[in-house]
């Protein structure tokens, strides 16, 4: 079947931080650049972001990058590739203050310098006393960051492809990429976007879990094309459970109210984090504050008729402050748990955030996969920035506001990348007879089911069954079962009916084709998890709950078509500095 | 709990129409949004937009019992039976709750929503202090939900020469910022019979805001700003 192509230098998928940052570079540049966004741009979910950019820029107490980059090192479990680390630490004070040249709004100390906040597993002299490292426009940093993005963009005429969502992707035949196949929500129509480099920036897909901060676009489509076209997914068992979602409701309280000074307390009115991490307490590694707020709850120790959340105190930081640094904080409070933080704490509970695995690529955003020559071989014509992407700059476990500065410096760097690449490389791969087959046999197959299951039903269990057996503590048993099952969900998936065939704007159609990829998404992670034994960052096993560095210091590969695992070295070579050799993580 | 809901497919009706849903809804229903979403169970065809479900991507504005608003923040108890919601007023519908915004972001794009300063950037940060950066708040928080410019009946009745409340909130929070050297550019731009001054201080723009943002206000600025390198 013949399908209508249109020709780029780049196409780019998302238009969240990285996507908006990459294409700012790249329109810069010159090149014919087009922006897939299921939804218009600013309302990507980089605007949810709230506490904070990392960078050592020793406005309020002293810091360099090298202290940062530690900090990331073991709040990644040693998981993470420390040249990447490295690369990323040392660009953040320029990517930070070239986004305060682009405009953004943010918060200022009184000498006029970038206002600074300290944030979880952030410290100076590797390890020692707390740092204040996190640049924030009051706890609207992702909100302010990404209005600035499209600003600049807007300057910089970037074309825009507003609500369309990318289906497949495309591949030559010797495997490099040539574009994707993308639909356009309002009219329906399908489309070859050709393209000399795809790069995608889809960011994460914390929705195959049932209590979930991310918004209802956070479907892992970037991770569903690639898997399906057979690119490894790697290190999907590390799922970031943020310590503090609104209980019940799953909304995100930012870490910045510890920052702030805010904290903890159990339903004897205790500090209990100082038990948990004596040294950091509350602003320890998330994962370990989200595992210490699991376990008050298991023991007994949670608030609430039901003993199943904690309580975040933030009163004695004052009316002020709050106003001030918290405002976005206390409006979420108000409306989503009926509790004024300036008079009442705010129930939370451990919430999926953020995935620290995905797409596997080189620190200058190249897919690499194993193909003939080793697990590092770039996949032509294919980047991948942010969230979606794996460099791994996060490892086993993500520090908060190391997100943000992650999608500034890979979506720079992938950008840097392609137009080095597309020099070298001037003419459009020939389009393979079949470019389009997987994406319109799977629309044909929605057009024409019969007697299906219902898309919301479907997902309602792959999400259930993701929250009940790959949580924040992980049971053998539990993974075993997991696996099966989602194996049925799978198969479900692949028969489900929507009952409106329409054309124009049919949501119903979008979120059938989103489910195909939560639950690649959703299988990757839980067959990773199960092959894991041992605990790291986010990843606790309770039959192994021991780091086991002889057999796991290593990051996994999954393949979609046979389900099958494989592994790769963690690159413990930074690019100029010593390394830093795994050691027992304790805050 | 009833809901009354404009439906509107272009391939399929000729009309719009008001369709009458009765649901049950879960204690963990809290918000206009979460009942929508339980009706889309139950009749998939039933379109609207939505993403962050906590008032913060701008996705979700429409018109709920005749007030403009963000489904994902609006309270359901308190909401007169059976609730009517319909697509933003003033703008074309593509389809249910869904409208074409071209024209609210065309508006948005016109008055040049950047930052311009043409001096070399520094090494590091431009300084500003906090008094001026203060002069952001309330301003750059928006997000261009279009609730205000589509509660405002002079945009209804010139969406193409108005700049329109969101639009002009933009205007002043470049206007306002203590790093932008375009003001002169910027007010020449305003200076015209229609972009600023079709606004008539009718307020439904501060009314509505979802996010408590007074673009009322921002337009008088701009005004005093005219008034004052006049004299």
């Amino acid at each position: 079947m013949t399908i209508i192509k249109r020709k780029f230098d780049v196409v780019i998928v998302g238009a969240g931080g990285a996507g908006m940052r990459a294409a700012l570079q790249l329109s810069e540049a010159g090149l014919k650049v087009a922006v897939l966004s299921k939804v218009f741009p600013t309302r990507s979910h980089t605007v949810a972001a709230q506490g904070g950019i990392a960078a050592a820029l020793g406005n309020v107490t002293e810091d360099n990058w090298h202290w940062h980059m530690y900090d990331t090192v073991k709040g990644s479990d040693y998981l993470g590739d420390q040249d990447a680390i490295e690369f990323m630490c040392r660009q953040a004070s320029e990517v930070v203050y070239e986004l305060e040249h682009y405009g953004m709004p943010f918060d200022r100390l009184e000498n006029g310098k970038i206002y600074q906040r300290p944030f979880g597993g952030q410290s100076q002299n590797f390890g020692g006393a707390q740092a204040t490292r996190s640049c924030a426009a009051a706890d609207r940093t992702g909100h302010a960051m990404l209005h600035t993005l499209y600003q600049r963009n807007v300057r910089a005429y970037t074309q825009f492809f507003v609500e369309w969502m990318g289906l497949d992707l495309i591949r030559a035949e010797d495997g490099d990429v040539c574009g994707v196949t993308a639909l356009d929500i309002e009219t329906g129509e399908v489309m070859a976007l050709l393209a000399r480099a795809t790069l995608f920036a889809t960011g994460g897909a914390a929705r195959i879990f049932n209590a979930s901060t991310n918004a209802f676009i956070n479907t892992g489509d970037g991770l569903g094309m690639a898997a399906r076209s057979g690119i490894p997914l790697e290190d999907m068992e590390f799922w970031q459970f943020h310590p503090t979602g609104v209980h019940g409701v799953g909304v995100l309280i930012s870490e910045a109210v510890r920052g702030e000074g805010g904290y903890l307390l159990n339903k004897d009115g205790e500090r209990f984090m100082e038990r948990y991490a004596p040294h950091a307490k509350d602003l320890a590694s998330r994962d370990v504050v989200s595992r210490a707020l699991t376990m008050e709850i298991k023991e007994g120790r949670g608030c609430g008729r039901d003993a199943d959340h904690l309580l975040l105190k933030l009163d004695h930081l004052g009316a002020d402050v709050i106003r001030a640094r918290l405002p976005g904080i206390r409006e979420i409070a108000m409306k989503f748990a009926n509790a004024d933080p300036i008079h009442a704490p705010i129930p939370v509970v451990p919430t999926a955030h953020y995935m620290m695995g995905g797409i596997p690529t080189n620190f200058w955003g190249q897919v690499v996969a194993p193909y003939k020559t080793g697990p590092e071989e770039v996949v032509q014509g294919f980047y991948a920035a942010g969230e979606c992407a794996c460099v791994s700059v996060h490892g086993g476990n993500r520090l908060g506001t190391n997100s943000l500065l992650d999608i500034l410096v890979f979506g720079r760097a992938a950008a840097v990348k392609i137009i080095e690449d597309l020099k070298k490389n001037p003419h459009h791969k020939p389009l393979p007879g079949d470019a389009a087959d997987k994406a319109l046999a799977r629309l044909a197959r929605l057009d024409s089911q019969k007697d299906g299951e219902n898309v919301a039903q479907v997902t309602a269990t792959m999400r259930k069954t993701m929250q009940a057996h790959c949580g924040v503590f992980r049971f053998p048993d539990m993974l075993r079962q997991g696996v099966e099952k989602m194996g049925e969900v799978a198969k479900r998936a692949r028969q489900t009916e929507i009952k409106d065939k329409s054309r124009v704007f049919n949501t119903a159609r979008i979120e059938a084709l989103e489910l195909d990829n939560l639950i690649e998404v959703a299988m990757a992670t839980m067959v990773s998890a199960e092959a894991r034994t041992e605990s790291r960052g986010a990843h606790a096993r309770d039959d192994f709950p021991q780091r086991d560095d002889d057999k796991w210091l290593k990051h996994t590969l999954y393949f979609s078509e046979d389900r099958r695992l494989d592994y790769k070295p963690v690159r413990l070579k930074p690019l100029t500095v010593e390394s830093f050799p795994p050691k027992a993580r304790t805050y | 709990m009833n809901f009354s809901i404009y439906r509107f497919d272009p391939d399929k009706d000729e009309k719009p129409y008001m369709k009458d849903y009765d649901i049950e809804l879960e204690p963990t229903d809290r918000m206009l949004l979460d009942a929508l979403e339980r009706i889309k169970i139950l009749d998939d065809s039933l379109s609207l937009r939505r993403s962050c479900r906590e008032g913060v991507c701008g996705s979700d504005g429409m018109n709920i019992n005749g007030r403009n608003g963000l489904a994902c923040t609006t309270p359901l108890p308190g909401l007169k039976e059976p609730v009517e919601v319909r697509p933003l007023p003033g703008l074309p519908v593509i389809r249910d709750l869904i409208v074409d915004m071209t024209q609210f972001f065309r508006q948005y794009h016109s008055i040049k929503p950047y930052l311009i300063n043409n001096d070399p950037p520094p090494e590091t940060e431009r300084l500003q202090s906090p008094e001026e950066r203060a002069q952001l708040d309330g301003l750059y928080e928006c997000i261009l939900c279009a609730c205000c410019s589509t509660a405002c009946p002079s945009f209804w009745w010139n969406p193409d020469k108005f700049v329109g409340p969101a639009g002009l909130l933009q205007a002043y929070r470049f206007l306002a910022d203590s790093r932008d050297q375009a003001t002169p550019e910027r007010l020449d731009y305003l200076e015209d019979p229609y972009r600023l001054f079709r606004c008539h201080t009718i307020m439904n723009c501060a009314d509505v805001c979802p996010k408590d943002l007074n673009p009322a206000s921002a337009i008088e600025s701009i005004k005093d700003m005219m008034v004052k390198r006049t004299v």
